[in-house]
């Protein structure tokens, strides 16, 4: 009888942070995680980096961040010509919450080509 | 006017029973729960109370002249029923500032909880909560770190960490125990801790320990590309050999270490926890003994007040309990207590078993660690409960993965993202747990294993200690 186990292999990922478990999301999924950051009160703040240094603490701000900004498609735009100006360079999304100078939420938009 | 000196036993309620008193801002605030002995009347057990927790001995005697006793002196303000209960009563205790030294809550309890616990007129005490005034509060150095800060040094937003002890928690040798933390950490958890019960072991001395975890948090880190962190045990027999370990681990590069503040103290805890903040560490911090002192509902003290003493002594997480696991603790009373570690206001709720304001200023918040006998099927309940600000630590239901600890940890982690994910879209995570968690499993083998493993699994008994209503 052939042996047949029933342990699998569990492969280590490389990830980032937040949300890196998941299948990348669909763009409807990401205008919810946009919509909640915009209803908690949180200013969208977008940041790229090369991936070779994805674990520093400061990535590179594209513009500033976008302080007040209710407006959806204002992001949604502003990710997208953050990620055609830099290909090579990851993209996340943050939720800047200037009341705990932290960040209710953050995850990576568009890994580097 | 001066008095005369009147030798003799007088009725505490004579001196210590005010109950036109208003309380001062500045005033220390206590509720006990108090159940005296038949006969005694309730003025008089409060009082006693309020004494034997300050000023008074049993007899008058001549010194006392020699002071303003009327300053010092801790005064039962205010009686209140029990709802439900017919036997015990909520006795409200004012104490001046001057009855404790400065960031000192070492002197807080040796006044509050020492001697008046085997006062003979009574059968049972519990201390159910202190109001700390802000004066007080600001001479206390609290958490070395607090939330903001670790979700800094650790890079971990938008969720809460996610954690693990190492078991079996005794009997590994140093360089097996440094691979399931290696194992879990490549697996896609924040953290791992040691056991509580691990110190320093003929099996495993804390060096060789110390060591091989050191190397398995920095493997992981490199393999995964994110920040990873494993709680040092740094709870010792001596504060130096304490000290000593946490040395080390600075010296290793680790970012956390841990201590266990009931059976260490809080002395070691607040010297500790300065330390922590001289030198840049995260302290995690462990509560065994803690059931001993505060599962019975009429005597001992609440974990409200163990938990509010922690912040004040200093940590930057502290275990509360799951609510949904094996250890005990109602969802409401939890609440309440972690509102304690993690805000900066905290209103009366009798709801919530708080039973005053407390102002905790700009003293940090600190994590609330949720860990015993939870595994996938409760990660909607706990994110619900617990919110982003806590730790979410899953032993069992890591190790217990039939492919392992790593497969357990991505199971958890990919579950815990889910649930986040989904909160954040706005879905009823609770309501919709079932949905949730089997449509994150459809691109996740090692989760959909999991849910399979522990589908049967509850832990339903009663509360032991609850809060105080009427049935």
């Amino acid at each position: 009888m052939p042996f047949k186990s029933t342990v699998g292999d569990y492969q280590t990922v490389a990830t980032l942070e937040t949300f890196g478990f998941l299948p990348p999301m669909t763009q409807d999924e990401i205008y919810d995680q946009i919509a909640y950051i915009i209803a908690q009160g949180w200013s969208p703040l977008i940041e790229h980096t090369h991936p070779s240094r994805s674990m520093a603490t400061y990535w590179s701000y594209w513009k500033l961040p976008f302080f007040g900004e209710k407006d959806l498609a204002v992001i949604v735009s502003e990710l997208e010509a953050c990620h055609r100006a830099y290909p090579d360079h990851h993209v996340r999304l943050v939720g800047y919450d200037a009341y705990t100078q932290g960040q209710g939420s953050c995850f990576v938009v568009f890994e580097a080509r | 006017m001066s008095k005369k000196y009147d030798a003799g036993v007088k009725e505490y309620r004579d001196t210590y029973w005010t109950p036109d008193y208003v309380p001062l801002d500045s005033d220390l605030l206590a509720c006990f729960k108090c159940t005296g002995q038949d006969g005694v009347p309730k003025e008089e057990v409060a009082a006693a109370v309020a004494a034997e927790s300050s000023t008074g001995t049993w007899s008058t005697v001549w010194s006392e002249l020699l002071t303003d006793l009327d300053f010092y002196k801790g005064r039962c303000y205010r009686i209140e029923d029990v709802p439900g209960d017919k036997e015990s009563f909520y006795a409200f205790i004012a104490y001046p500032l001057d009855l404790f030294e400065e960031g000192s809550i070492t002197n807080v309890l040796t006044s509050l909880v020492g001697n008046v616990f085997g006062f003979k007129a009574l059968r049972h005490l519990r201390l159910e909560d202190i109001r700390f005034p802000l004066a007080f509060i600001k001479t206390c150095s609290g958490p070395p770190n607090g939330i903001a800060v670790e979700r800094d040094r650790m890079n971990k937003y938008g969720r809460p960490l996610l954690g693990c002890t190492i078991k079996p928690k005794l009997g590994l040798s140093g360089k097996n125990y440094g691979r399931v933390v290696y194992e879990c950490l490549r697996g896609g958890l924040d953290f791992t801790k040691d056991d509580e019960n691990i110190n320093s072991q003929p099996f495993q001395r804390w060096q060789n320990r110390f060591e091989f975890v050191a190397e398995a948090v920095k493997a992981a880190e490199q393999e995964t590309g994110e920040r990873k962190g494993h709680y040092l045990n740094c709870t010792a027999n001596t504060p130096e050999e304490m000290y000593e370990r946490a040395e080390f681990a600075k010296e290793l590069g680790q970012p956390i270490i841990m201590h266990d503040y009931i059976t260490g103290g809080f002395t070691a805890n607040t010297g500790l926890s300065k330390w922590c903040r001289k030198n840049g560490m995260l302290l995690h911090i462990h509560r065994a003994m803690h059931a001993v002192i505060d599962r019975h509902p009429k005597h001992g003290i609440h974990f409200r007040v163990l938990a509010k003493c922690l912040r004040l002594s200093g940590g930057d997480q502290l275990h509360t309990g799951t609510v949904v696991g094996k250890l005990e603790g109602d969802r409401q009373t939890t609440l309440g207590y972690i509102d304690q570690l993690r805000e900066s206001f905290v209103p009366e709720d009798r709801t919530r078993g708080n039973f005053f304001d407390q102002d905790w200023g700009s003293m940090p918040g600190v994590f609330a660690v949720a860990s015993g006998g939870i595994h996938v099927w409760h990660m909607p309940a706990l994110v619900a409960i617990f919110g982003d600000d806590s730790v979410l630590q899953f032993g069992g239901g890591t190790h217990g993965h039939p492919w392992g600890s790593a497969a357990g940890a991505a199971a958890n982690r990919v579950a815990l993202e889910a649930c986040v994910k989904a909160r954040n879209a706005g879905r009823e995570i609770e309501k919709e747990s079932r949905d949730i968690l089997t449509e994150a499993a459809k691109h996740s083998p090692e989760l959909a294993i999991a849910l399979e493993t522990w589908k049967e699994i509850k832990f339903e008994f009663d509360t032991v200690d609850k809060l105080d209503v009427n049935a």
